[in-house]
């Protein structure tokens, strides 16, 4: 039996499940990365209410800004990535999660614990893909540093 | 949340920016991105890069009475544009935002994409090129003229030029650490020779000196050159070059369109009697590949090497602060030297600064856990070593190749000797943080979690799987790929720099290095530059040239 990781390690089930995720309808990328954010910043993210959802807003921002300053070869394999999250079948496949905005936050860390510590490289880049990607948007902005107890930049005399 | 609090620093400072002046005064800088029709550009010497290697070409080019055009594909950032906030530097000044990453994404790489090239935002450390490297130079390479004795002048001429001096203030907590749980342990450590003059010492080098106190090419030999009468095309991407007969007849770019990342519909031709690459050990090596320079022999691209970086982070009991005070002053070289250059990978061990973009991307992790260490950075420490590659039958580094749009890729295996000495590493950098008094360690690894002792820590490292995308490594010294030898079965180019193959040739940067350097390359770019580059000037012009400093 074909197993997952055992298809994610050739490079033919890698490439072929970026071809599935490339063919995704414009699915919602913003739910994608809300429940993605939501789990990666969780603890970092004021308590569930409006704050929080404010704060997942900037977040979701945050890592499309990130994406839109990139090369287009490399915006183009994040494309391919984010296509594979969206896709349904993909998603189930190789996420194990279902629709992102039906996803509880445990699951959603259970998504990312796996593929981080997943044998397939493939999935372990792209886990290393989203950590940067929201931890860069997030630690960018200004009102995120009082919580980490930062300065920010010295005035110049 | 778009809210930036802080003022903007450029808002109450009075900071000279020669660029001001200058460009009122008529140099000619051009941003090609703005460009409505294609253009033709004439010169004696064109040089595509505006780093170590392009800035002291240009300047020493120019000086002698050559007409010298540079090329960059970078934007023209100048200390009025660099607010130290890591959201504006690392899109603007880095290549791929900072998160540039080898073919497998086994290495994050770190790599100035702007004018001044790497130099506009490297953290100012400044060796020159180790004995023992040109030795091996020497010996495997037949590059008979690299002696220290024969490249010292060229060394001490560049240091004069851009102010390298040890040190001389108390270096920060973060560098403290360093060279206390090192003395701890009986290993020595020095100071670092920095390229500044009148430092703040703030800590923002890396995100572009707002002050100008770093003596960068930005500051220095570009606007020398300008001053001169060179032409500087920023947002401007070299293609390939046309080559006729055993020579480069021109040079085709694109002039790239306003985001900077992808060509613009002008095109930019150049021609020159001289063509000079300088575009780094990644971009060169593509430049020449995407214009089917001669490769008889299969070297160019290859023996591209990183100085793999492994990273252990500490919890300290008291502040570090590790964004604020001069980044690097103090380095250890003890283990380069307890095996021989062809035994076990040798590595440097030095610090980087901690910003929280930098730090919170880097800490392996993510939601509680990482939220907890993250509340506690200013209490973070970090140690990094620098692994020195290209010594040894399995450390034969990478090789660039070309994506399909033609942008380039480094593919940089990662050998077993390579996992050997990034474990090692880790132990000794965990053993000097806690020797330093560190309630905790952090070697950055996927599979690694906080411990307390040097047991633990030993324990824990031992354990770990050295796997690409688990084990972090990371990189900011890409070295190799068009590399000097006397044979030309064996190198890209001569020991003078000058290209086998084309006579018109030539390659004055970091990708000329046949092995890592061993050390920061910044000054060894500048010491052999200016060599080569002041023997190009002798032969172009028929005169001896002064030294520039």
């Amino acid at each position: 039996m074909i197993t997952r990781g055992k298809l994610l390690k050739t490079g033919a089930g890698g490439a072929l499940l970026l071809a599935l995720g490339g063919c995704a309808a414009p699915a919602d990328r913003g739910t994608m990365l809300h429940a993605v954010a939501n789990a990666i910043l969780d603890g970092a993210l004021p308590p569930a209410g409006a704050a929080r959802e404010a704060a997942l807003a900037q977040a979701v921002q945050g890592v499309q800004v990130a994406i839109a300053g990139l090369p287009p070869a490399v915006q183009g394999e994040i494309g391919q990535l984010f296509g594979l999250l969206e896709f349904p079948l993909t998603r189930r496949f190789v996420a194990g999660v279902g629709p992102w905005n039906q996803t509880s936050t445990s699951d959603v860390a259970g998504f990312l614990q796996r593929w981080r510590t997943s044998n397939a490289p493939l999935l372990r880049s792209g886990y290393q893909a989203l950590h940067q990607l929201v931890y860069a948007g997030w630690y960018g902005a200004s009102d995120t540093w009082t919580a980490i107890g930062y300065p920010g930049p010295p005035r110049i005399a | 949340m778009d809210g930036d609090r802080l003022p903007r620093p450029t808002e109450d400072r009075l900071i000279h920016d020669p660029w001001s002046d200058g460009l009122a005064r008529g140099w000619k800088a051009l941003d090609a991105s703005t460009f409505s029709a294609d253009r033709t550009f004439e010169c004696d010497v064109a040089i595509v890069g505006s780093g170590a290697g392009g800035g002291t070409a240009a300047e020493i080019l120019s000086r002698a009475g050559l007409s010298v055009l540079v090329i960059e594909e970078g934007p023209l950032r100048t200390s009025s544009d660099f607010h130290m906030l890591e959201r504006e530097a690392y899109p603007q000044l880095y290549q791929e935002s900072a998160g540039r990453r080898t073919k497998d994404k086994g290495i994050v790489i770190l790599q100035g994409r702007a004018v001044g090239g790497s130099t506009t935002v490297n953290w100012t450390s400044s060796f020159r090129t180790p004995p023992e490297t040109l030795d091996y130079w020497r010996a495997h390479f037949g590059l008979h003229d690299y002696t220290r004795t024969a490249l010292d002048p060229w060394y001490a001429m560049m240091e004069r030029r851009l102010n390298v001096h040890p040190w001389n203030e108390e270096p920060n907590e973060n560098n403290a650490v360093l060279r206390r749980g090192a003395a701890t342990l009986g290993i020595p450590t020095a100071v670092i020779p920095r390229n500044v003059r009148g430092c703040y010492n703030l800590g923002y080098c890396g995100m572009g000196c707002p002050t100008n106190a770093k003596q960068s090419m930005l500051v220095t030999t570009i606007p020398a050159a300008l001053e001169r009468g060179a032409t500087l095309l920023s947002r401007t991407r070299a293609q390939r070059f046309i080559i006729e007969g055993e020579g480069v007849r021109e040079l085709i770019c694109a002039a790239l369109d306003p985001s900077g990342l992808a060509p613009g519909p002008h095109t930019i031709t150049v021609r020159a009697k001289t063509f000079v690459a300088a575009g780094g050990a990644i971009n060169n090596p593509a430049l020449l590949l995407r214009s089917g320079v001669p490769d008889p022999h299969g070297t160019l691209g290859t023996r591209t090497f990183l100085h793999p970086v492994t990273v252990s982070a500490a919890v300290m009991p008291e502040v570090v602060a590790a964004y604020a005070g001069a980044p690097q002053s103090i380095y250890s070289d003890h283990f380069l030297h307890t095996q021989p250059l062809n035994g076990p990978i040798g590595f440097k061990l030095e610090v980087p600064p901690a910003h929280p973009v930098l730090t919170a991307t880097t800490l392996s992790g993510f939601g509680a856990e990482h939220a907890r260490l993250m509340s506690q950075f200013p209490h973070v420490q970090v140690i990094i070593a620098l692994m020195r590659d290209g010594f040894h039958s399995q450390s034969a580094g990478g090789t660039v190749g070309l994506r399909g749009d033609g942008t380039p890729l480094l593919d940089y295996p990662i050998t077993p000797y390579v996992w050997e000495g990034a474990r090692r590493s880790l132990r000794t950098m965990a053993e000097i943080q806690f020797a330093a008094g560190a309630s905790h360690v952090l070697p950055i690894h996927d599979a690694a979690h906080l411990v307390s002792t040097v047991a633990q820590a030993h324990a824990m490292i031992d354990a770990l799987p050295m796997e690409i995308l688990r084990a972090f490594l990371t990189s900011a010294h890409v070295m190799g790929g068009c590399r000097m030898g006397a044979d030309p079965a064996n190198a890209v180019i001569d020991g003078d720099g000058r290209h086998h193959q084309l006579e018109n040739l030539y390659v004055f940067d970091g990708s000329a290095f046949p092995t890592s350097i061993g050390a920061n390359p910044q000054l060894s770019i500048y010491g052999i530059v200016a060599r080569n580059a002041t023997k190009l000037a002798t032969t172009l012009t028929g005169r001896h040239q002064e030294p520039i400093a």
